[in-house]
């Protein structure tokens, strides 16, 4: 019985020696890829129990983790004295034990958790102080009062506003309503956190779309002829007061409709108005006719220097606003207009305004004003102004600048006047479905000749003025409380 | 038959070695609970000096007995299952804490440890020599029978997770499948050993295969049926692999026929392979292990690879040198106390904890086989192999599942696992291999298990009357007609058709070193 023994001792050995090979298998070769498995949910859970980093606006705490005696250790809490936590969670985003994190909590997540490399120095400092890593404090560039004031204003109409600092891209403001609280969301409570969730997601007015910068994206409007006239002047066969045909009814070619303006009648001198006279009062024929002259190849390129068709990370991600293609005629009078398929976001359409407030030189925008250790709050990382696109020359901006002007001095948006202080402007009131309500839109820049905040704002559907809406009614009057809060009276 | 070759040089116990080893496995268990403490809630658990008295008295008490009844055993079997059950009581204590609801299982394991001890010692104490077991050949494998179809019994037998492998009493679970591996082993040794001979040489010779006559082949063909009865009738591909395993290394080591054993495992093969398609919770847990990985699987419910895979991702992100004790997640595995001890053990002791416990099962097979070379008789190694070979393959299969090598099998992890049958079973299985492991090793002068009695006849009258006769010692030799059998058959490959008729050469030799040749009892075969 000796040599079968042997056998058995060999077969023995053979199968530990596989158990030895499946478990390094396991452990060691493909450790790595286990543990980033989109199933592993051991990641977000290992997180949970750390002490994430607070995001700061304006030095003070709108999300936080406070240590609570349970598995976790750290509760995360949403908003803080004065800042209310539905009008940020369009910004944090949520941190939570069963749906994971959204907004800043996942788009700055590594520095909150302490993960980035970025924080290695600090790592290293605590394993030598024997201190708890702590993740890092991420503060965002919003003005609380610019934020407050958009908020507010925007109040139970759902919309969205966008206010940039012209001269370095920081993010002034960014508000989508319907808000939302993030604090049930992070309960450690999972049934509680699943139907919180659940009510978000499933809710009819979409709250979890953040509408500044996603979600279903607006056509903007007469906003949009700004953006033409821009290209008008680029092309240098423009000039502000050149006249441009402005008739009560414009007949579009190869079709039997027409296209008329908001207000009864022909544009100003008789139907001949010039292209300042055109944007002061909104004129739909002059700048349908004009786009048509222009081109689909200019104004789709002038939107694009602007940053139509191009996806950001602020680091929240941006979608991309779009000029439609192959146009025909019609259709690229109705484009003219903001209207048929061209969609935009409020940023959009903010980087746009601030792009001509800043002398034609558009800055990224950016969210996160500093990075800082949590402890000591000394900055690790702090924003650095960068410099986007050039869409318009220094000259086509300055007369932009002007014309826009010229639409609160003499035009549809004397609802932004301001005692002191020059501001320039246009309104939208983009039409966007048969008998629907109009979307009210507003985007102004001050002080004009040195503008510190440039502003966008929406609101869906006309908000509370319904049909009746304009943009200059509906959403100046947020725009211009938005521009208060930064500019001095 | 000329001097024993443990004779030349004389086997040392090595007891103060396996004191030694006994108090190392004591300290890195109760280590292990005061870590678990520590990492789970920061402090040592405040019972942590009853618990180290507690381990340390019965490992004590086991140690004492086999220096007492069982001098040569093994010096390593005890501190390595002391080792394993104790790392295996502080990942249950550990499992216990990480619930919401605290289920105290840590002592219900440890009361099931101390009735595992009590019955090794009491096995030590009371079996004087394993051939004692030979008697039992077919009780046992009756028993074996009864024991694995109790789960089937209406009413007694329950179903746990598709299974049908437990019976429960009152609120007792108990998994007769455990013992009854052991009684399998004593029967197939004490069958094989019997019958090897009709089983090799005779019979007819088909494609150059010569098959046994149909009734030696019998019982083999029962234990066949059985484990795939088992497969049918109680669902558990892990228990028929672990029966037909065992079955097939017994039966090559007695028969050195690798053409029956590529049988046999062909047969299991088409077996194993029509349930797959026959049955669904077979093919569920194939693909369960072929696609472990996929969003469908891993989502699949019942059936599907979440408990696999949330077993690799606990494993993976203890790595190499784990999370330590008390610092991962072993909760969110499904049964990471029992059927993924192995995975929970390996996020927070890492690779490099699995290694130990790895080696550890592995030393535990490499002494039984060594106790089954240097045996004296068949029997013994025989069933040093089976129970030997058991272990080895109990933790391949549920090993080999829990890292994704085979499909999964709910199959206990060895003195890790949480469950009593399971750990009680080990207990015995290491008892036996203590008493396989000390007859092995005893030099024949210390033979004085009882098997072997030298007695002075009480009536000198009656001896001198009885030496006119046949007979011509003083000297009477009691009950070595069962020793003899298995010597024999262990010596020489003859046949035998009525065992106990004949006398192995080893008890005369015993006898003659202890009080001189004074025997001449029956023939020998032609021994010499």
């Amino acid at each position: 019985m000796k040599k079968p023994l042997k056998h058995i001792s060999i077969v023995g050995f053979v199968m530990f020696a596989l158990l030895f090979s499946s478990t390094s298998w396991v452990q060691f070769v493909t450790a790595d890829s286990l543990n980033n498995n989109a199933l592993n949910n051991r990641k977000v859970l290992d997180q949970l129990a750390r002490d994430r980093g607070p995001i700061l606006v304006d030095g003070k705490k709108i999300a936080y983790s406070e240590p609570v005696d349970d598995k976790y250790k750290f509760q995360r809490k949403y908003g803080s004295e004065g800042l209310d936590p539905r009008a940020y969670a369009s910004m944090t985003g949520y941190y939570s034990i069963v749906s994971g994190a959204s907004g800043m909590e996942r788009a700055s997540g590594e520095y909150l958790s302490g993960d980035s490399d970025a924080l290695f120095y600090d790592k290293v400092g605590s394993l030598v102080t024997g201190e708890q890593p702590r993740g890092a404090a991420v503060e965002l560039s919003i003005d609380p009062k610019v934020q407050k004031a958009a908020w507010d204003g925007l109040g139970n109409q759902n919309g969205a506003a966008v206010a940039l600092d012209p001269k370095t891209g920081k993010i002034l403001a960014m508000a989508s309503t319907p808000g939302w609280d993030p604090n049930p969301i992070a309960s450690h409570d999972s049934s509680t956190a699943q139907s919180a969730f659940e009510t978000l997601n499933n809710a009819e007015d979409k709250p979890a779309y953040n509408r500044a910068i996603g979600g279903n994206l607006y056509p903007p409007g007469s906003t949009f002829k700004v953006l033409v006239a821009a290209a008008a002047l680029e092309s240098g066969d423009y000039k502000p007061d050149s006249t441009l045909n402005g008739p009560a009814e414009l007949d579009l070619p190869q079709t039997t409709s027409t296209i008329g303006n908001s207000h009864p009648g022909a544009c100003r001198n008789g139907g001949s108005p010039t292209l300042a006279d055109s944007l002061a009062e909104s004129c739909n024929t002059s700048f349908a006719s004009l786009g048509m002259d222009l081109g689909e190849d200019a104004i789709k390129e002038q939107a694009e220097k602007f940053g139509f068709g191009q996806e950001m990370e602020i680091p929240l991600n941006v979608s991309a606003s779009t000029f439609p293609e192959d146009l025909n005629p019609p259709q690229l009078a109705q484009s003219s207009l903001g209207q048929y398929e061209v969609r935009s976001t409020p940023m959009q359409m903010a980087m746009m305004t601030a792009g001509i407030a800043n002398g034609g030189k558009m800055m990224k925008p950016q969210l996160v004003d500093r990075v800082l250790n949590a402890n000591t709050l000394e900055p690790i990382k702090e924003m650095r102004p960068a410099q986007m696109s050039r869409p318009v020359s220094g000259k086509t901006a300055d007369q932009l600048t002007t014309m826009m002007e010229g639409v609160v001095e003499d035009g549809t948006a004397s609802v932004a006047k301001m005692d002191g202080t020059k501001v320039a402007a246009k309104t939208g009131t983009a039409q966007h479905g048969p008998g629907a309500a109009p979307h009210a839109w507003f985007i102004s820049f001050a002080p004009a000749d040195d503008p510190k905040i440039a502003v966008a704002v929406v609101v869906e559907n006309g908000g509370n003025a319904g049909n009746e809406a304009y943009g200059a009614t509906v959403a100046g009057p947020i725009a211009k409380d938005m521009m208060e809060a930064v500019v001095e009276k | 038959m000329s001097a024993n070759p443990n004779q030349g040089a004389r086997p040392r116990p090595y007891r103060l070695a396996e004191l030694g080893l006994l108090i190392l496995a004591i300290a890195v268990s109760t280590s292990a609970y005061a870590l678990v403490g520590l990492g789970t809630e920061d402090t040592i658990p405040a019972n942590v000096y009853q618990y180290a008295a507690w381990l340390a008295a019965l490992g004590l008490i086991i140690h004492i007995v086999v220096w007492w009844k069982a001098k040569y055993a093994d010096p390593v079997l005890v501190p390595i299952a002391v080792l394993l059950n104790g790392l295996g009581l502080a990942m249950i204590y550990r499992v216990d804490l990480g619930r919401d609801e605290y289920q105290n299982s840590g002592v219900t394991q440890l009361i099931w440890m101390t009735l595992g001890v009590a019955l090794a010692v009491g096995i030590i104490i009371f079996l004087g020599d394993h051939r004692w077991l030979r008697r039992y050949t077919f009780l046992s494998g009756f028993a074996a029978l009864i024991f694995l179809m109790l789960p089937l019994i209406p009413g007694l037998g329950k179903t746990v997770n598709g299974a049908r492998i437990w019976i429960g009493v009152g609120p007792m679970s108990f998994q007769p499948g455990e013992i009854a591996k052991i009684l399998l082993a004593i029967f197939f040794a004490g069958y094989l050993v019997s019958y090897r001979d009709q089983l090799v040489l005779a019979g007819p010779k088909i494609l150059g295969i010569r098959f046994p006559r149909l009734r030696d082949f019998g019982p083999i063909i029962i234990a066949w049926v059985a484990s795939v009865g088992i497969l049918v009738f109680e669902r558990d591909l892990g228990t028929s692999l672990l029966f037909f395993g065992l079955f097939v290394a017994m039966l090559y080591v007695a028969t050195s026929k690798v053409s029956w054993i590529i049988l046999g495992l062909g047969f299991f093969a088409v077996g194993a392979v029509a349930a797959t398609f026959l049955f669904s919770h077979v093919g569920q847990r194939v693909d369960g292990w072929l696609n472990a990985l996929t969003a469908e699987e891993y989502n699949k419910t019942p059936g599907g690879s979440y408990q696999l895979v949330q077993g690799l991702f606990g494993m993976s992100n203890g790595g190499l040198t784990g999370t330590g004790l008390g610092e991962g997640r072993p909760n969110m595995v499904p049964y990471a106390e029992s059927d993924f001890i192995y995975a929970s053990l390996g996020e927070e002791l890492g690779m490099a904890g699995l290694f130990v416990i790895l080696l550890c099962y592995l030393f535990i097979f490499q002494r039984g086989i060594k106790t089954a070379q240097q045996l004296r008789d068949g029997f013994g190694t025989l069933l040093a192999t089976g129970l030997s070979f058991t272990i080895a393959l109990q933790v391949f299969v549920v090993v080999g599942g829990v890292t994704r090598l085979i499909p999964l099998t709910g199959l206990t992890t060895p003195f890790l696992a949480q469950g009593g049958s399971s750990l009680i079973a080990n207990w015995m299985i290491i008892a036996l291999l203590l008493r396989i492991s000390d007859n092995a090793r005893r030099p024949v002068e210390e033979f004085h298990t009882g098997v072997l009695k030298i007695t002075e006849d009480p009536d000198d009258a009656t001896a001198s009357a009885r030496a006119t006769g046949n007979r011509n010692d003083t000297k009477r030799v009691e009950g070595a007609r069962e020793h003899a059998a298995g010597n024999l058959a262990t010596d020489r490959a003859t046949s035998d058709d009525a065992p106990t008729t004949n006398l192995g050469a080893a008890d005369l030799e015993a006898n003659r070193s202890d009080e001189g040749p004074t025997t001449n009892l029956g023939t020998t075969g032609g021994e010499r």
